[in-house]
C-alpha cells in the first residue's frame, strides 16, 4: 500500500501559504467553503489512490 | 530613596551652543544626519571611519526611552563590529537559541536557531534599543576624542529642508532658538513617522494591520528560560496572541495582542496591565513595570530611498512588523551599504550610478523584510475566518505533523540580505563555488588566526575594495580604477575552515570583496583584467 507522506514535502512553505490565504481574499464565508471543497476535490483527483486518500483523511480526523 | 536613574532618563548628549549657531553665513557640513537613533549613529560611525565629516542631530538628547527594538541578529552585531562596537553589544545581551510556540494552552512547535560554530557573533542577542544605542554613542564619543570628524548636537530640531542643485540648506530649531546651516548631503534617520520625508512631500505607501499590541516591559526575577515564547490564543489572552522574551537586567519583553477596537488609554493604565500580567503569569508575581507601549503595524517602503541629496535609511525609508526583528536589524544593513559608496562619490571615485545602486539593493531588502513581515502578521493576525481557520488548522496539525511545522509563522527572524541581482555583480564565474557565498553575499565568517576572517574584511579606514586569495596565486599588491586593492592571501592549511564556506569543491577562489563584506565577484584563479572590470562594474560604472 502506499502510505501518505507526511514528511515535509514543500520547500517554498510560506509561498505556498500565502498562494492559499491570497485565493480567499474578497471571498464571502460561502463562496470560501465552495471554493474549499472544490480545491480538496482538485487535489484528491491528483492524488488518486484512495488508499492515501483514506490516509489523508485519518490525519485530518486529529 | 528615589530608584537609580535608568540609562535613557540620563541626557548623555545635553544641548551645547554650537560655533554654527554664531556664524556670520551658515556653516557648510559635509554629511547632516537626522536622528540618533541606532541607524542614525551608525551611518555617522560609518561614515567617520572612512574619514568623511558627519554631523547628527538629534530633536532628543537621551538615548531611546523604552527598550523598543529588542532582537538583534548576526549581520548587524558583524558591521557594528566593523564600527568598533559590536563585541560590547553581546558581552552586555542575551544570547538565545530556542523558540517555543504553543497554541490554547499545548505546545505544538519549537525551533532552534542551531547557530553554525566558526562565526564570532552569535544568530542573535537580546539587547535592549537603549544599550544598543548607548554603545554607538560611546563609540562616537571615542572616536570623536581620536579625532575622528564626528560630531552630535542633542535638542536640536530640524524645521525645514531645502534641497540645491549641490546641497540642501537646513534650519534648526534649539533651545536657544534657530539657526542655519547647509550640508553636501543629508541623511535621513529619524524613524517611520521622518519629518524630513514629510518636509519633503514624499510617499510612504504600504499595508496597515488592523490590530493593537500592548507591550509590557517588566522588571522581575522569573524562572522562565532564555527562550522565545509565543502563544497562539492562550487562555489569558483569548483569541490572540502573546510574546515572552528575555532581556539584559532581568528585563522581559512581554506582548499582547489586543484586537483593534481598543480604549488605548484604559489598556495602558496599569491596573490593567497588571490584570493581563498576573493572568499569563500567576498572582504571586513580583514585578516592577519599566516601559509599556501600544503600537499598530504598518509594512510600507519608500519607491526610493535616494532623493537629490536627502537619502533616507532605516524605518524613514520603510516600515515592517515587529514580528521578524527586521525593522533595526535592516536599517543597519542599510547605513553599510550607503556609507562607503557615499564617500567614494564624496572623493569623487564614484558618480551617482554607485548611489543608486544604494537604492537597488536597499529597495531588494525592503521588499524581502516586508513580504516576510506581512506573512507574519497574516498568520499571527487573520484578516477572514476562513485564514483563521486554516491559521489554526496548522497549529493543531503541527502538534502532531512534522509537515505542518514549516507553515506555522510567528515571525520569520531577519537574515542578512544577498543582493541577488544587483548591478554592482559580476556574474558568477565560480558556480560550482558554495552557493551562500555567491556574488551579492555577505561575507561568511570563519575562525583565523587568533581571530575571525570578518576582522580583516570591510571598510575601516579608506573604503577599499579587497581581493581574498584562497589556494590561488595572487600579486602582492593592486590598483585598479583609481583603488588601491588590499590582497589577502589564505590557505586551507592554516584555515581549514574557507574550504566549506568559500571553496567547496574547487581547488582555489580569489574573491572580490566590497567595502560592506558583499561578494562583488569570485573566480576560480587571478585575472587581473577580469578583477580590474569587476570593480568598474562594482563601481557602478557599467550600471
Amino acid at each position: 500500500m502506499t502510505m501518505l507522506n507526511t514528511t515535509r514535502n514543500t520547500p517554498r512553505a510560506d509561498d505556498v501559504y500565502q498562494m492559499l490565504i491570497d485565493a480567499h481574499e474578497g471571498k464571502t464565508k460561502a463562496e470560501s467553503d465552495a471554493f474549499n471543497a472544490r480545491l480538496i476535490l482538485t487535489l484528491i483527483n491528483h492524488i488518486g489512490d484512495a488508499d492515501v486518500i483514506a490516509q489523508a483523511l485519518k490525519v485530518a480526523e486529529g | 530613596m528615589t530608584a537609580p536613574q535608568k540609562i535613557f532618563e540620563i541626557p548623555l548628549y545635553p544641548y551645547a551652543r554650537s560655533a554654527d549657531q554664531d556664524a556670520a553665513t551658515p556653516a557648510r557640513h559635509t554629511v547632516v544626519v537626522i536622528g540618533a537613533g541606532p541607524v542614525g549613529l551608525g551611518v555617522a560611525l560609518d561614515l567617520a571611519q572612512q574619514g568623511v565629516e558627519v554631523l547628527v542631530l538629534d530633536d532628543n538628547d537621551k538615548v531611546s526611552f523604552g527598550s523598543r527594538a529588542i532582537c538583534f541578529a548576526k549581520r548587524p552585531l558583524e558591521i557594528l563590529d566593523r564600527l568598533g562596537c559590536g563585541r560590547p553589544l553581546v558581552d552586555k545581551g542575551v544570547v538565545w537559541n530556542l523558540g517555543k510556540v504553543f497554541f490554547d494552552d499545548r505546545q505544538v512547535y519549537e525551533f532552534n536557531l542551531l547557530p553554525e560554530d566558526g562565526h564570532r557573533f552569535p544568530a542573535f542577542i537580546n539587547l535592549q534599543q537603549y544599550y544598543f544605542e548607548e554603545a554607538l554613542v560611546k563609540r562616537a564619543t571615542e572616536m570623536q576624542a581620536e579625532g575622528a570628524p564626528v560630531s552630535l548636537r542633542g535638542r536640536n530640531r530640524l524645521t525645514s529642508v531645502d534641497q540645491k542643485a549641490d546641497h540642501v540648506v537646513l534650519t534648526i530649531d534649539t533651545p536657544e532658538g534657530p539657526y542655519t546651516i547647509t550640508a553636501d548631503w543629508l541623511i535621513a534617520c529619524d524613524g517611520a513617522g521622518s519629518p524630513v520625508r514629510q518636509m519633503l512631500g514624499l510617499d510612504f505607501v504600504g499595508k496597515v494591520f488592523e490590530d493593537n499590541f500592548l507591550i509590557a516591559d517588566v522588571v522581575m526575577d522569573a524562572p522562565f528560560p532564555t527562550e522565545r515564547w509565543f502563544w497562539f490564543d492562550p487562555p489569558f489572552n483569548r483569541g490572540q496572541s502573546a510574546l515572552l522574551h528575555k532581556q539584559p537586567d532581568n528585563v522581559w519583553r512581554i506582548d499582547f495582542q489586543l484586537g483593534w477596537d481598543i480604549d488605548r488609554d484604559k489598556e495602558l493604565r496599569p491596573e490593567n496591565i497588571d490584570t493581563r500580567l498576573r493572568a499569563m503569569l500567576g498572582d504571586e508575581i513580583q514585578y516592577s513595570l519599566e516601559w509599556s507601549s501600544i503600537y499598530t503595524f504598518q509594512c510600507r517602503r519608500m519607491e526610493r530611498f535616494v532623493h537629490d541629496r536627502v537619502i533616507f535609511a532605516g524605518d524613514s525609508a520603510h516600515q515592517v512588523s515587529p514580528f521578524g526583528a527586521r525593522g533595526a536589524n535592516s536599517g543597519v544593513q542599510d547605513i553599510d551599504n550607503l556609507a562607503w559608496k557615499l564617500k567614494l562619490v564624496l572623493d569623487g571615485t564614484a558618480d551617482e550610478r554607485l548611489l543608486h545602486s544604494y537604492d537597488v539593493e536597499r529597495v531588494h531588502g525592503a521588499k524581502e523584510n516586508i513580504l516576510n513581515s506581512t506573512r507574519s502578521t497574516d498568520f499571527i493576525t487573520p484578516k477572514s475566518e476562513t485564514s483563521r481557520l486554516f491559521r489554526d488548522a496548522v497549529l493543531d496539525l503541527a502538534e502532531t505533523q512534522d509537515f505542518a511545522r514549516p507553515f506555522v509563522n510567528s515571525g520569520r527572524l531577519s537574515v542578512p540580505c544577498t543582493y541577488d541581482g544587483s548591478p554592482l555583480n559580476t556574474p558568477d564565474a565560480l558556480p560550482q563555488g558554495p552557493a551562500r557565498s555567491r556574488p551579492g553575499s555577505p561575507c561568511l565568517d570563519l575562525p583565523l588566526g587568533d581571530g575571525f576572517l570578518l576582522d580583516r574584511l570591510g571598510a575601516r579606514g579608506a573604503p577599499g575594495f579587497q581581493i581574498l586569495a584562497i589556494d590561488a596565486e595572487v600579486p602582492t599588491g593592486f590598483t585598479a580604477q583609481g583603488l588601491p586593492c588590499e590582497i589577502i592571501a589564505l590557505n586551507t592549511q592554516t584555515a581549514p575552515g574557507l574550504t566549506a564556506r568559500y571553496l567547496g569543491d574547487v581547488k582555489s577562489a580569489v574573491y572580490l570583496i566590497r567595502p560592506d563584506q558583499h561578494v562583488a565577484a569570485r573566480w576560480e584563479t587571478w585575472d587581473a583584467s577580469a578583477v580590474d572590470a569587476a570593480l568598474s562594474r562594482a563601481l557602478g560604472k557599467e550600471a
